[in-house]
């Protein structure tokens, strides 16, 4: 969802500036100054109601014992508490956030350039691009909770598809794809990366289809090889991509959840923080307070990577 | 280039780019909500509010009687709020609902939800704008409820219907404050299943005791048989074996204490339990952590598997199996453990109901008729009709009449009439918060996954995390 506002950035503000003007002129009319009152407006008002009061509110709460019933302003407020026993006493905590960290590691050095090696290759392609990008691309259309459905379907122990192909549904030979917790975070991160693939390789063969032929001719001319003119000329030229992509692979291994959560809501081996987050205070358990200081810690994680990529994007916009 | 952006030249176009990545900003801490999203959803109450106030306020004048029956008769309203979404039930609920609009001429109106969805809203459901009668269960999670105030009393209509229920049914509709908040529509039993036709081609007894049980899984093994069927993915099935384990082991009153949490998991009397498991482990069917319930109910349908402890809903398999099959499955009550609880015959028989609520808006108008639909569900005649269109289920009332049950049915009802105890479930008879999946759920399906590992410090942990609660 922030691909479009990336993809514009070099040619900045060279036409309008044609002429010096006298400071007192403003230099914006009176229907511009409302179009923009009412373009930074509304958003910010959306977004302070709806991102910013919710995300202060889980702050506050988080340092309160709060149960879901009642106001929170009611709630007995116990300071740092929640913080401590979260870090110190709860033995899912580090579990999920290595698993999270698992996760963003295998998308971004597996699954993403995975989908990047597919979208160069179909790039070359000449007959049946068409397909096979369908074919790639159609898990994406499927949402998460769909995929985990099909996934855990495929990883049954009798009745799974994997298992029967490979001969190991007895008793005493069966592989346990969703119930070894060492083995199933790789099976939930297959399912993730059938989806995350296709995603990488359509976004990347956009980027691809409006690459300058010229360069990669004059690569040519230079004596580079395949490989040469993909490192040396094209990745780096693609840099505005590779950034969107990089954003996207960050976001999409903290939000991980649905797939976790359907096979068996984040347990066993398949803790992530966002389920600790669901399975703590959006479930019938009832510690709002403490999965509000999940949720703080899973903000401030985020934190690191949105605020690199907006300052990076508002450093281009400058340029 | 440069020179064109110098300081006191902002261009109209930049300025406007600057919106755009004010509005890129919001964009993308859109997904700090996604990401750090942990406020009380409102549940999607479909509560149509239906409040024609009309009827109670004529009721009165023409009944004049006390009786919430008697002002039924004149019509009324009611909603429904019900967990009751797979097909069966829901089908029984609509029939059971359907006669008593035709008995009373009131109308109900039922708002199905996915039972998963309903479990996990029932906290923000119950603080909106819930519907006046609500299915759940008894347990912690119905006292919970009634003591944070979101359930109605409704002692007045126990007072009617009181007669009908054995004193563990009442017990079980008490909340902390001694009144009564719950009317207890089925229960069903958690035994030992296993198919009649298996244990008769293979000359198999009913095993008594432990040792008993022992060696017939050691026999089954050896006809290549998986002794005891076991999915534990969705985390509560383990649950059962425990408490079993643990009621014949240590008793109704420990469990009830550990609970509550005025008994220790680190006790050594929970050891016990946790060695007795882990003996009888290696006769269960392997990977079960991640097979479904169901699956593992596959392979006593398939005759894998030789026997198979869970709640008689098991059946539900067997009926989808064929009539055959459901004709062949049986259960006996958990072995004897030769110890002074063995008399106790304790047994998990969770039991499902209904609850008025206490934030309904439409309530106040409804009070009557909802009273009235409560009465309806607590009639024998009324359950005995539900269980017999759901026989996975025998029905909560003592003076039903158990001449129409299945054969399966008239077994449950022994055995739990037998028993002298009778126990919720793990997970309904303790706070939630520690039974759940980042909680009791997982801890066990640790155990049966590394039951070697070293139990003092297993047990520890346990303790630790519900000292955190």
């Amino acid at each position: 969802m922030t691909g479009a506002s990336v993809g514009s950035a070099p040619q900045t503000g060279a036409r309008a500036a044609t002429g010096r003007v006298r400071r007192h002129y403003s230099l914006l009319t009176g229907t511009d100054k409302l179009v923009l009152a009412l373009m930074v407006g509304i958003p910010l008002v959306f977004d302070l109601a709806l991102i910013w009061g919710p995300t202060v509110g889980s702050f506050l709460i988080s340092f309160t014992n709060w149960n879901g019933i009642g106001s929170p302003f009611d709630a007995k407020v116990i300071g740092t508490k929640n913080y401590e026993s979260l870090f110190t006493a709860y033995p899912f905590f580090w579990p999920a956030l290595s698993h999270n960290i698992i996760w963003l590691a295998w998308l971004m050095f597996v699954a993403t350039p995975l989908g990047i090696l597919f979208a160069v290759l179909l790039d070359r392609v000449a007959r049946g691009s068409r397909i096979y990008q369908t074919i790639f691309y159609l898990p994406v259309v499927l949402s998460l909770a769909v995929i985990g459905i099909i996934w855990s379907l495929q990883y049954a122990p009798e009745q799974g598809l994997i298992n029967n192909i490979l001969g190991r549904t007895a008793n005493d030979n069966l592989i346990d794809w969703l119930g070894n917790p060492t083995l199933n975070i790789w099976a939930a991160l297959v399912a993730a990366s059938w989806r995350h693939v296709g995603y990488i390789m359509v976004i990347y063969l956009a980027g691809l289809k409006a690459f300058d032929p010229t360069l990669r001719e004059a690569a040519k001319v230079d004596g580079a090889n395949e490989r040469q003119t993909f490192f040396r000329v094209v990745f780096p030229v693609m840099m505005p991509i590779n950034v969107v992509i990089v954003v996207i692979t960050t976001i999409e291994a903290l939000r991980a959840f649905d797939i976790a959560y359907i096979i068996n809501h984040g347990k066993n081996g398949l803790e992530l923080l966002s389920t600790l987050i669901t399975n703590n205070g959006i479930s019938e358990s009832n510690r709002l307070g403490f999965a509000s200081s999940i949720a703080v810690v899973l903000l401030v994680i985020s934190l690191v990577p949105i605020v690199a990529f907006l300052s990076r994007m508002m450093r281009e916009e400058r340029r | 280039m440069a020179d064109l952006d110098s300081p006191q030249t902002v261009s109209r176009r930049s300025i406007l780019k600057g919106g755009v990545a004010v509005a890129a900003l919001g964009g993308v801490s859109a997904f700090l909500a996604a990401c750090g999203n942990s406020g009380a959803t409102t549940a999607p109450t479909t509560a149509a509010s239906t409040a024609a106030s009309t009827a109670p306020t004529t009721a009165p004048s023409t009944s004049g009687g006390e009786s919430p029956q008697a002002s039924a008769g004149a019509g009324g309203n009611v909603t429904l709020g019900s967990n009751y979404s797979d097909p069966v039930p829901k089908g029984v609920l609509a029939s059971v609902v359907d006669t008593f609009q035709k008995q009373s001429g009131s109308t109900v109106k039922v708002n199905t939800v996915d039972h998963g969805t309903f479990q996990d809203q029932i906290s923000a459901y119950l603080q909106g704008t819930p519907d006046d009668v609500f299915t759940w269960f008894s347990g912690f999670r119905m006292r919970f409820f009634a003591a944070q105030g979101l359930a109605t009393d409704i002692s007045d209509v126990w007072s009617q219907v009181g007669s009908n229920f054995s004193d563990a049914f009442k017990v079980g509709s008490t909340g902390d404050d001694g009144k009564q908040y719950f009317i207890p529509i089925y229960n069903y039993p958690w035994a030992v299943f296993y198919r009649k036709s298996v244990f008769q081609d293979k000359g198999y007894q009913i095993p008594a005791t432990l040792d008993d049980f022992k060696a017939l899984c050691q026999k089954m093994q050896s006809d290549g048989l998986v002794p005891v069927a076991f999915g534990d993915k969705d985390g509560w099935p383990a649950m059962g074996t425990f408490d079993i384990i643990n009621l014949r082991t240590n008793g109704y009153d420990f469990h009830v204490g550990l609970m509550a949490g005025k008994e220790k998991w680190t006790d050594p009397k929970v050891t016990t339990v946790f060695n007795t498991f882990k003996d009888l482990l290696p006769f269960h069917q392997e990977g079960a952590a991640g097979r479904t319930w169901q699956d593992a109910a596959q392979a006593l349908v398939q005759k894998k598997a030789g026997m198979y402890l869970l709640g008689m809903f098991v059946s539900q398999q067997f009926q989808t199996a064929g009539a055959a099959d459901l004709d062949d499955l049986d259960f006996f009550p958990y072995p004897s453990f030769g110890t002074q609880y063995d008399a106790e015959k304790a047994l998990d028989a969770p039991i499902d109901g209904f609850m008025l609520s206490k934030n309904s808006p439409t309530l106040a108008a409804d009070m009557d008729a909802a009273k009235a639909f409560l009465e309806y569900l607590a009639q024998p005649e009324t359950q005995v009709a539900w269980v017999t269109q759901d026989p996975s289920n025998i029905a909560a009332a003592k003076n039903a009449d158990t001449s129409k049950y299945t054969p399966l049915q008239k077994k449950a009802a022994q055995l739990i009439g037998d028993a002298q105890r009778i126990t919720q479930f793990l997970d309904r008879d303790t706070n939630p918060n520690f039974a759940g999946a980042n909680g009791m759920q997982a801890f066990l399906l640790d155990f049966i996954q590394n039951p070697s590992q070293d139990l003092g410090a297993f047990q520890k942990k346990i303790q630790d995390f519900w000292d955190t609660l």
